[in-house]
C-alpha cells in the first residue's frame, strides 16, 4: 500500500507509540484489503467500552482501559498510552443503561466501570451519542463524505440515505482511524463500487415500518454483501422505515448500501442506481415473498404468553417514541410483561420534555438509553419469549440470549405489552 | 484450470492443490470445516468457544476452533472482527480462514485473528474442500494443499 509523508511519519512512530501501532494496523488492515492507499476521514464512530465480560477482565488483568484500547482497538498487545482522539470521533451503543442498571439485573460494580468507561471516554474527546443511531442525535454526515463507522445499521443508513461513503468498519479500524484521521481507500469510498448489483422490482405496495422491515430481510438474505436497488415504490417511506429497512438487511445479509430508485440521493433514476449496468439478478418481490420473509423472522417463535416486549432496535427516534405513546398512553402493561423502549441519551432528554417518558412509565414501562437487549445482554429475569418490533432484533436475540422472538409492528408489540400475549398475524 | 480437471487429478493423487491470494501471511494446517452459509460475527459465534450460534445457520451448534475454516465471507454486525479477536485472545480462533469474498469485515477479522487467510483462489475452495479433509495452508506462498479424507 502507498503511504503519503504524513502516513509514513506516524507510522515511524513520530505521533508516539499509539499513533503509530494504529498505522501499523491500517497497513495490515489495507493491505489485506488489497487496498491502494489510505483516505482522510473526519467523521468515526466506533466504540471503546469495556462493560462485556470477556473485555471487564480484560481490563483488570492488563492494566485498565488503556490496556483494553491496545488490544482491542488497535490490536495491539503492548499497552500504549492513548492520545486524544485526532478526528471527529463518536460513541456507538454500549453495554447497559446506567440509569436502569437493577432492572438491567447489571451489578454496581459494572455501573463503575462503566462511568470509569464515560470518563476516558471523555478523556479522548470522543463524544458520548451511546447510540447506534447517530444520524438521529446531530452526527449527519453529508453526501460524498468518507466517514469511518461501525454498526451495519448505521452504516447502511449513511451510505444510502445521506450518500456518504463508509465500509462497515470494525472496533480495530475504526480505533485507529480515531487516532489518525485515515482508513482504507476501498470498497464503498471508491464511486465505481457504489452502483446498484440487484434489481427488486415491487409488485405490492410497501407501507408501514415493518413492511420495510420485512422488505429488508428478504432482500438480505438474497443479496447477501452486494447492492440491491429498489424500484417501484408507491409512497415516499421516512426514516424509521428506511432505518428498519437497512437493519434488517445488514441483519439476514451483509448489506451496506442500497438504492431506492427516485428516493435516495444516488438514485434519481434506475439507471442512474445501476450505474448504467445490468442486475445481475432481478428478484420480484410480492405477497409470497412477504409471507415468506414474515415465516423467516417469526421463526424462533412459538408460545404466545408473552414476558417481554422490547422497542428501539435500532434505537427509536423521537418520532416512533410519539407514536408508541399514542398507542400506549391510557393502558397498563401486563403484570406478566415488561415493556422496554431503547433510544438515545439526548433523545430521552427530549422525551422527558415533552412527557412521553411520564405516559411510558405511568403505562408500566421504561424509557432506556445507551444499549439494547441484543448488545448490552439486558432483558428482565426469567424472559423466555420475546416481541420485537425490528427483524434485526428478531434475527440476533434469539440467537444470543435463547429467547423466542415474535415480530410484528409495532401496535402488536404494544398490544401484547398490555394483554401479556401474542395475537400479531400476517396481515 | 478447470474443477473438473482438479476434481480428476486427485481422485488419483487424493490431494488438492490451490492458489490464491494472502490476506494474513503464516502456515498452519488442520482439520477443514466447511460451509456454504457465510458467518455471522457479533450474534453467530460464540467466541468463548468459537461455537456458531446462528438459528437458521447450517454449522449451527459446531465449532471453528483449531480448524481451518472455509466458508464464502462474512456478514452481519460490524462486530465481527470483536468477536473473532476475542476468540483468539480466548484460545478458539481457526487455524487458518480461506474464503470468496472480500469484505472489510473479513479482512479486518483475519487482521485481528493473526491467523493466515487466503482468497481469490484459482479452484473454489467450496468446491474442492469437505469438512473433515485435512488441509494445509502457506499463506507466504499463497498455497494452499487439502488431503481428502478417506470417505466410504
Amino acid at each position: 500500500m502507498r503511504l503519503n509523508d504524513e502516513e509514513q511519519a506516524m507510522l515511524d512512530g513520530r505521533d508516539g507509540p499509539a499513533v503509530q501501532r494504529a498505522m501499523d494496523l491500517l497497513v495490515r488492515y489495507g493491505t489485506a484489503l488489497g487496498a491502494e492507499r489510505l483516505v482522510d476521514t473526519n467523521n468515526v464512530c466506533g466504540t471503546v467500552g469495556a462493560t462485556m465480560p470477556f473485555l471487564r477482565d480484560y481490563a483488570t488483568k492488563h492494566g485498565g482501559l488503556d490496556a483494553v484500547f491496545s488490544e482491542f482497538n488497535l490490536d495491539s498487545p503492548d499497552v500504549v498510552a492513548v492520545p486524544k482522539a485526532k478526528v471527529f470521533s463518536s460513541h456507538l451503543q454500549q453495554g447497559l443503561d446506567p440509569e436502569h442498571a437493577e432492572r438491567q439485573n447489571v451489578g454496581s460494580d459494572i455501573v463503575k466501570l462503566y462511568r470509569a468507561g464515560e470518563a476516558y471516554t471523555a478523556k479522548l474527546g470522543i463524544q458520548p451519542l451511546n447510540t447506534c443511531a447517530p444520524y438521529q442525535v446531530g452526527n449527519v454526515p453529508v453526501k460524498g463524505e468518507h466517514c469511518a463507522w461501525m454498526e451495519s445499521s448505521a452504516v447502511i443508513y449513511i451510505n444510502a440515505v445521506l450518500g456518504a461513503r463508509t465500509n462497515a468498519e470494525g472496533r480495530e479500524s475504526a480505533g485507529a482511524a480515531m487516532l489518525t484521521g485515515k482508513i482504507p481507500y476501498w470498497g464503498l469510498h471508491l464511486e465505481e463500487n457504489r452502483g446498484g448489483t440487484h434489481l427488486i422490482e415491487l409488485d405490492i405496495d410497501v407501507k408501514s415500518v415493518a413492511d420495510w422491515g420485512l422488505l429488508g430481510y428478504y432482500v438480505g438474505e438474497i443479496v447477501q454483501d452486494r447492492i440491491p436497488v429498489i424500484n417501484g415504490l408507491r409512497h415516499v417511506p421516512n426514516l424509521p422505515k428506511l432505518k428498519h429497512f437497512g437493519a434488517a438487511a445488514a441483519s439476514s445479509g451483509g448489506v451496506e448500501m442500497y438504492h431506492v430508485v427516485g428516493q435516495t440521493p444516488e438514485a434519481p433514476t434506475l439507471d442512474a442506481a445501476m450505474r448504467g449496468r445490468k442486475p445481475v439478478e432481478t428478484i420480484r418481490y410480492g405477497e409470497a415473498e412477504r409471507r415468506l420473509a414474515y415465516e423467516r423472522v417469526n421463526t424462533t417463535a412459538k408460545h404466545t404468553e408473552v414476558d417481554f416486549v422490547m422497542l428501539g432496535c435500532p434505537h427509536y427516534s423521537i418520532e416512533q417514541i410519539w407514536e408508541a405513546c399514542q398507542l400506549l398512553e391510557g393502558q397498563r402493561v401486563s403484570p406478566d410483561t415488561e415493556l422496554w423502549i431503547f433510544t438515545p441519551r439526548a433523545t430521552k432528554q427530549l422525551a422527558d420534555q415533552a412527557g412521553y417518558t411520564k405516559i411510558i412509565e405511568d403505562a408500566g414501562g421504561v424509557l432506556m438509553t445507551d444499549t439494547c437487549s441484543s448488545v448490552g445482554r439486558v432483558m428482565p429475569k426469567g424472559t423466555r419469549v420475546a416481541a420485537v418490533d425490528s427483524a434485526k432484533q428478531a434475527h440476533y436475540l434469539p440467537a444470543i440470549m435463547g429467547v423466542e422472538a415474535w415480530f410484528g409492528t409495532t401496535a402488536d408489540c404494544i398490544q401484547a405489552a398490555v394483554t401479556g400475549r401474542w395475537s400479531g398475524a400476517f396481515a | 484450470m478447470s474443477t473438473d480437471t482438479a476434481m480428476n487429478t486427485d481422485s488419483k493423487s487424493k490431494t488438492i492443490v490451490l492458489h490464491g491470494r494472502k490476506v494474513v501471511g503464516g502456515s498452519a494446517e488442520g482439520e477443514a470445516l466447511v460451509t456454504g452459509d457465510r458467518i455471522s460475527g457479533w450474534g453467530g459465534i460464540d467466541p468463548r468457544t468459537g461455537t456458531i450460534i446462528e438459528t437458521r445457520h447450517e454449522l449451527r451448534g459446531q465449532s471453528f476452533a483449531g480448524k481451518v475454516l472455509v466458508f464464502p465471507g462474512a456478514k452481519g454486525s460490524s462486530g465481527w472482527s470483536s468477536q473473532f479477536h476475542i476468540a483468539r485472545l480466548a484460545g478458539s480462533a481457526p487455524a487458518a480462514m480461506l474464503f470468496n469474498e472480500m469484505t472489510t469485515k473479513i479482512a479486518l477479522g483475519a487482521v485481528v485473528v493473526h491467523a493466515p487467510a487466503l482468497t481469490g483462489f484459482d479452484i473454489d475452495p467450496l468446491d474442492v474442500i469437505e469438512t473433515g479433509d485435512w488441509v494445509k495452508v502457506d499463506a507466504e506462498r499463497g498455497i494452499v494443499e487439502v488431503i481428502k479424507k478417506q470417505r466410504g
